[in-house]
């Protein structure tokens, strides 16, 4: 599969701007992403991880640099536009009430569907397919509140899939997870990226699990730092439980 | 669209047609249904007073409830998916208070302020008595969008129309004090909420309006269904969620102004129809709920029309008191069936 740079990032710099004030969260952040590239972001609680990644989705202006999704500038996307672009998975739950997953899978071809977001025949070829590859095909008619969290998150992805984004991300999508689910779940986006081809960028606690399917690291420090670099290069200090790249 | 879901609309749209014939057939004096239906076609009954009894009070009352009822479900279903709250019904931003605040303001203050009580004014009072409701309404629902637009939680949004509707119930409490015996008495009575309020020259208007905003309101169908999954992710698949969202409160908010202002407030329909219509079909999907609670909300408003009519009663009874009576063991019913049959109790 041909090797694409999906994510540019020249400059970057994130965080908030209020009425008066403005607060940098990191800054600096330069690298460049490509197909089939599984990147994990780690960095403690309250480093700005989720900052950094709903900034990469389009929720929040950056305060400085460019982003560049797929060799165009993301502030030149129009919402519909992006939502081919770019799927996601947050840690944000609903309480979905009278769902079935093939009917949650299926909103995510809501960016193709017409004005009353019906399902033609090719978007369900879509739905099913995104179901079989993620392994849930058992659970389609289940409702959605049925569901265990690990089986929520295996559907959640089914419905990034669905929406055919050559991008991905994933906030904590190993959170509050079994171990076994943990481990099911990084695979299973490990042979995302190798099979489908997409980018895929999650932010984790979980490292051990991560590092095993890993391409590359971007580490973030809670004094705005990011670095980037191979996990065979990431050590802990033993002391401090801190990382760095060597 | 599936089976069980084509028999579900049609088997609300029978009962429709059966509870507004009772509708125009019961009352407190006894008309023949040969005679109620050569009087609906316009064919003579030989009975002038039937005649006006049907066309003049029992048609324009069916006619309002079947709108009314449409109306305050519709809003009641946009409200609770935009707050993604089961709670959240046509009060709760604010707007029927804000109707409420604007019928005060008239009717309690004509007498003081004019020197003539509105309510001896008799038609002209119950226009001026709409258009203030419509109003005050409205006015609340701008504030509101404005407040949506500065604010980003749902939640946050949710207590401001609250609190909107407490300072509201305040000032209306501040009026009364200072009003005329019978300007107090004439807005408790709007208060009560009814659909015999509606004269037959006024239920065309009302129908009008409300036929332009409905189908209108099935427009946000995507939309509704987008927000069902949270901002984020609404977001994620192509939705502006502050527009959306502001669309969803100014249609609703509409609606609810408008059949506040033709009926007073009524309470319970536009909370419980939604949850009733998830019940029996079992789906989030907007493209299924909004027409069933449009067919549901018309059908519950006219049996509970029906039933605060029964003789007996001889319309005394507030429609108010029978949603809640009529209304709420029945949406118990629905929803503790359901969670037996998800959890196989």
């Amino acid at each position: 599969m041909k090797r694409e740079e999906t994510i540019r990032l020249a400059g970057l710099s994130i965080g908030y701007t209020g009425k008066h004030s403005v607060k940098q969260v990191a800054g600096g952040i330069t690298d460049t992403i490509f197909s089939s590239e599984l990147t994990c972001l780690i960095g403690e609680n309250g480093a700005g991880k989720s900052t950094l990644l709903r900034t990469l989705s389009g929720f929040l202006p950056p305060l400085s640099g460019e982003i560049s999704i797929m060799g165009k500038p993301l502030k030149s996307y129009r919402e519909t536009e992006l939502a081919k672009v770019i799927g996601v998975v947050l840690t944000e739950k609903n309480n979905l009430q009278n769902m079935t997953v093939e009917e949650l899978v299926g909103m995510g071809r809501s960016p193709y569907t017409g004005f009353w977001g019906r399902l033609r025949d090719e978007d369900k070829a879509k739905v099913a397919q995104a179901i079989d590859l993620v392994g849930i095909a058992e659970l389609r008619d289940r409702m959605v509140q049925t569901l265990s969290d690990g089986e929520r998150q295996k559907v959640m992805i089914a419905k990034a899939l669905a929406q055919e984004t050559p991008i991905i991300f994933l906030d904590e999508p190993t959170a509050f997870l079994d171990y076994p689910s943990k481990v099911e779940i990084l695979n299973l986006l490990h042979k995302l990226s190798q099979e489908a081809g997409k980018t895929i960028f999650l932010s984790t606690h979980d490292l051990e699990l991560a590092l095993r399917v890993a391409d590359k690291v971007w580490l973030m420090t809670k004094g705005g730092e990011v670095k980037t670099g191979s996990p065979a290069k990431l050590i802990v200090n033993p002391d401090t439980g801190r990382f760095r790249f060597e | 669209m599936k089976r069980s879901v084509i028999t579900g609309m049609v088997l609300l749209l029978a009962s429709i047609l059966v509870l507004f014939f009772l509708n125009l057939l019961l009352g407190s004096v006894a008309i023949p249904a040969s005679s109620v239906w050569k009087i609906i076609w316009g064919a003579d009954a030989g009975n002038d007073i039937w005649q006006n009894i049907i066309l003049k009070s029992r048609l324009p009352q069916a006619l309002t409830a079947l709108v009314a009822g449409a109306g305050l479900a519709v809003a009641g279903l946009q409200m609770q998916t935009v707050f993604r709250n089961p709670l959240a019904g046509p009060s709760v931003l604010g707007v029927s208070s804000g109707a409420s605040l604007g019928v005060a303001f008239v009717v309690l203050l004509s007498g003081r302020l004019g020197g003539v009580a509105l309510s001896r004014l008799g038609y002209m009072g119950e226009i001026a008595m709409t258009l203030s409701a419509i109003v005050g309404a409205l006015a609340v629902m701008l504030l509101i969008v404005w407040v949506a637009g500065k604010v980003r939680g749902n939640v946050t949004l949710l207590i401001i129309g609250v609190m909107i509707g407490y300072v509201a119930t305040a000032i209306i409490g501040v009026l009364k004090f200072f009003s005329a015996e019978e300007d107090v008495r004439a807005y408790v009575v709007w208060g009560l909420g009814s659909f015999a309020r509606v004269s037959g020259g006024q239920v065309a208007t009302f129908a009008i309006i409300m036929a332009v905003l409905l189908p209108l309101s099935m427009l946000l169908v995507k939309t509704l269904n987008l927000l069902l999954l949270g901002d984020g992710y609404a977001r994620n698949l192509g939705l502006n969620v502050n527009r959306a969202r502001i669309w969803v409160i100014v249609c609703a908010g509409v609606l609810v102004a408008i059949v506040t202002a033709y009926c007073g407030p009524i309470s319970f329909l536009g909370l419980a129809v939604p949850h009733l219509c998830r019940g029996i079909f079992r789906t989030s999907d907007h493209r299924v709920l909004m027409p069933a609670s449009l067919l549901a909300g018309s059908s519950l408003a006219l049996l509970c029309n029906l039933i605060a009519r029964l003789p007996g009663f001889e319309g005394a009874l507030p429609v108010n008191s029978v949603t809640a009576l009529i209304g709420a063991p029945v949406v118990a019913v629905v929803l503790f069936k359901h969670r037996k049959e998800d959890t196989g109790e």
